[in-house]
């Protein structure tokens, strides 16, 4: 392509020079984002995996210390705290937003009328910014205000009236719960998007079998859908190390650390504690937990699973 | 990861015999769309309701339309810094990110770099990489080029953070583009940058509205970032400063919601009307919101 070009080229002075010229020219496009992900991502990334074994406090001198900084991580009992939250969060994430996901889409595959405006509806909390949904959500779980005084004042139901974000029990499922409300539409219309290309006449032969709905769902849909359910499974493992927000916006990690997760314990230790080495070492082993979800799942489709 | 899946345009209906039971369909989808919007309108209604009226009623429409607590939410939150700043920020964002990643995806798509497939994979690394885990080492490098506080800083790290995506994106809308075209043009004696120019932009436009729309919102929305690089009060982003604004409001719950609702009008507004083009750019790039 390039050496044709050359030739039909009318203008070049000499054919060659030009098209060595366009070759040399073609990365120029691609130059400026290489860059500026050197830059900002990729450059800092390695950076930080030096730093982490380093004593540096963001200031003055920077001493290599091997591996105290990991020594440090086993013993530290708030880093295996927001570890095991960070389990947690995940277990949570992988099932009822794609449960809800699930039946969402499929409850809207058998309607018509209405099916267009529910959809937006659905994914209206996803657009939200997570500063105004962690506030929605602060309010209506308010131990005073909120959802649950209201139901005991006014029906006399009174197991929803709780400090849910003030007790150490339950800060992180109501913290969860509000990011969960957050994301469950983005399931459901990736898997709304998934049912639609799935053949209808597999469903007439299913029927003519005499199967019921769910087994209509469980034999059909499921198996139909499996790429992007998979997609989604992966996407939730990574993105579950990665929650911040929802945490550092309500309960900051709180109360004593129940709510704490990988992102919050990080930030507090770079950003108001000043211990960088250690921060960046966390964050060593939040790049550690993608490199294991792509890994296993790269590793489980050379087995020849089909996912 | 491309799954290929379109967004459907009209409504999905996998079996006619369903209409039986679509009346138990409803009754489950009701209760979701409940679920997804009760939460709003509870933010919405209270925005209108004094400290009292809220205590004394809490779901219910407001007594008297309390409209002055959108003035005391945009002074005291201080939506005239905020405002113009995020605006700024999403503006320039969505302009370097379009020129840059819609140039990047016009080499990945058409032309056949050496080694394409490899940056392709630099692309799929710099978005798999934790942001707290760079975020640390790109602070303290920020501060040491004197990037801190300042909209240029701030600018370069969105335009870095949201490429990849927009790149992934475009490439898709660019690769539908028949090579004949270009081809054709490049025998009229287009060079790259024309054929980028001429051909490849008009004919991508949707891929370009969609990438922007997606920055856009994130930009908008970003609150971890925006609060780290740029923490003094004068260069508050919407987010960060009507967090700032929920902590010092306290229980003014009234106001707090008012500040809220200036902050998300906007967003709505532009997701109803343009609802596709976002839900299709937001569940396509894998792009974390």
């Amino acid at each position: 392509m390039a050496a044709t070009q050359g030739t039909i080229q009318p203008g070049a002075v000499s054919l060659g020079g030009g098209s060595r010229r366009r070759e040399l020219g073609r990365w120029l496009f691609i130059l400026p984002v290489v860059f500026l992900n050197l830059v900002v991502i990729v450059g800092p990334a390695l950076f930080g995996v030096y730093i982490a074994f380093t004593d540096w406090s963001g200031v003055g001198s920077m001493n290599f210390v091997g591996l105290e900084n990991f020594a440090r991580l086993l013993q530290d009992q708030v880093f295996w705290k927001a570890l095991r939250n960070n389990l947690v969060w995940t277990a949570i994430f992988l099932v009822v937003p794609i449960v809800l996901g699930l039946l969402g889409a499929y409850m809207l595959t058998g309607i018509r009328r209405g099916q267009m405006f529910m959809r937006v509806a659905f994914f209206v909390p996803y657009v939200l910014p997570s500063v105004v949904t962690t506030h929605i959500w602060r309010y209506l779980m308010h131990p005073r205000v909120g959802l649950g005084q209201w139901l005991s004042d006014t029906f006399g139901i009174d197991f929803l009236d709780k400090a849910w974000l003030g007790s150490r029990d339950t800060a992180l499922y109501g913290i969860a719960f509000m990011d969960n409300w957050h994301f469950w539409g983005f399931p459901l219309v990736l898997l709304l998007a998934a049912m639609s290309a799935v053949d209808v006449e597999l469903y007439e032969v299913a029927r003519l079998d005499g199967a019921s709905r769910f087994q209509q769902f469980r034999h059909v849909t499921l198996p139909s859908i499996r790429p992007t359910l998979v997609f989604l499974l992966l996407m939730i493992a990574i993105w579950s190390a990665l929650v911040f927000d929802y945490i550092f916006l309500t309960t900051g990690g709180g109360p004593a650390n129940a709510s704490e997760v990988m992102g919050t314990h990080l930030y507090t230790t770079a950003f108001e504690r000043f211990q960088t080495g250690y921060a960046a070492t966390i964050g060593l082993v939040m790049v550690l937990w993608v490199a294991l979800v792509v890994g296993g799942f790269v590793y489980l489709r050379k087995r020849g699973w089909e996912i | 990861m491309n799954l290929a899946v379109r967004w459907p345009s009209a409504p999905v209906t996998l079996a006619s015999s369903w209409n039986l039971s679509s009346l138990k369909n409803y009754a489950v989808l009701v209760v979701l769309v409940f679920f997804a919007l009760a939460p709003l309108y509870a933010l919405v209604v209270n925005s209108f309701k004094s400290r009292v009226q809220i205590a004394f009623s809490p779901f219910g429409l407001p007594r008297r339309w309390l409209f002055s607590n959108f003035n005391i939410a945009w002074e005291r939150g201080d939506f005239a810094t905020s405002l113009p700043n995020s605006i700024v920020l999403a503006t320039a964002t969505i302009v370097l990110v379009l020129l840059f990643a819609g140039l990047a995806a016009f080499a990945l798509a058409r032309l056949r770099l050496p080694g394409a497939n490899y940056l392709a994979f630099y692309f799929l690394v710099a978005i798999a990489v934790p942001p707290q885990f760079y975020m640390v080492p790109l602070f303290f490098l920020w501060r040491s080029l004197g990037m801190l506080n300042t909209f240029h800083g701030m600018i370069i790290i969105y335009v870095a953070i949201y490429s990849p995506f927009a790149i992934y994106l475009l490439r898709s809308y660019m690769v539908s583009i028949p090579e004949e075209f270009v081809d054709a043009a490049r025998i009229d004696g287009a060079g790259n940058w024309q054929v980028f120019r001429r051909l490849i932009l008009p004919l991508s436009w949707p891929g370009f509205l969609t990438a922007g729309l997606v920055v856009g919102l994130s930009v908008w929305n970003e609150f971890l970032f925006a609060q780290t690089f740029m923490p003094r009060p004068e260069l508050n982003t919407v987010a960060t400063s009507l967090a700032a604004f929920q902590q010092r409001g306290g229980r003014q719950w009234g106001l707090t919601n008012a500040a809220s609702v200036i902050m998300i009008t906007p967003v709505i507004v532009l997701f109803l009307v343009l609802q596709r083009r976002f839900i299709h750019g937001l569940t396509q790039g894998g792009l974390k919101a």
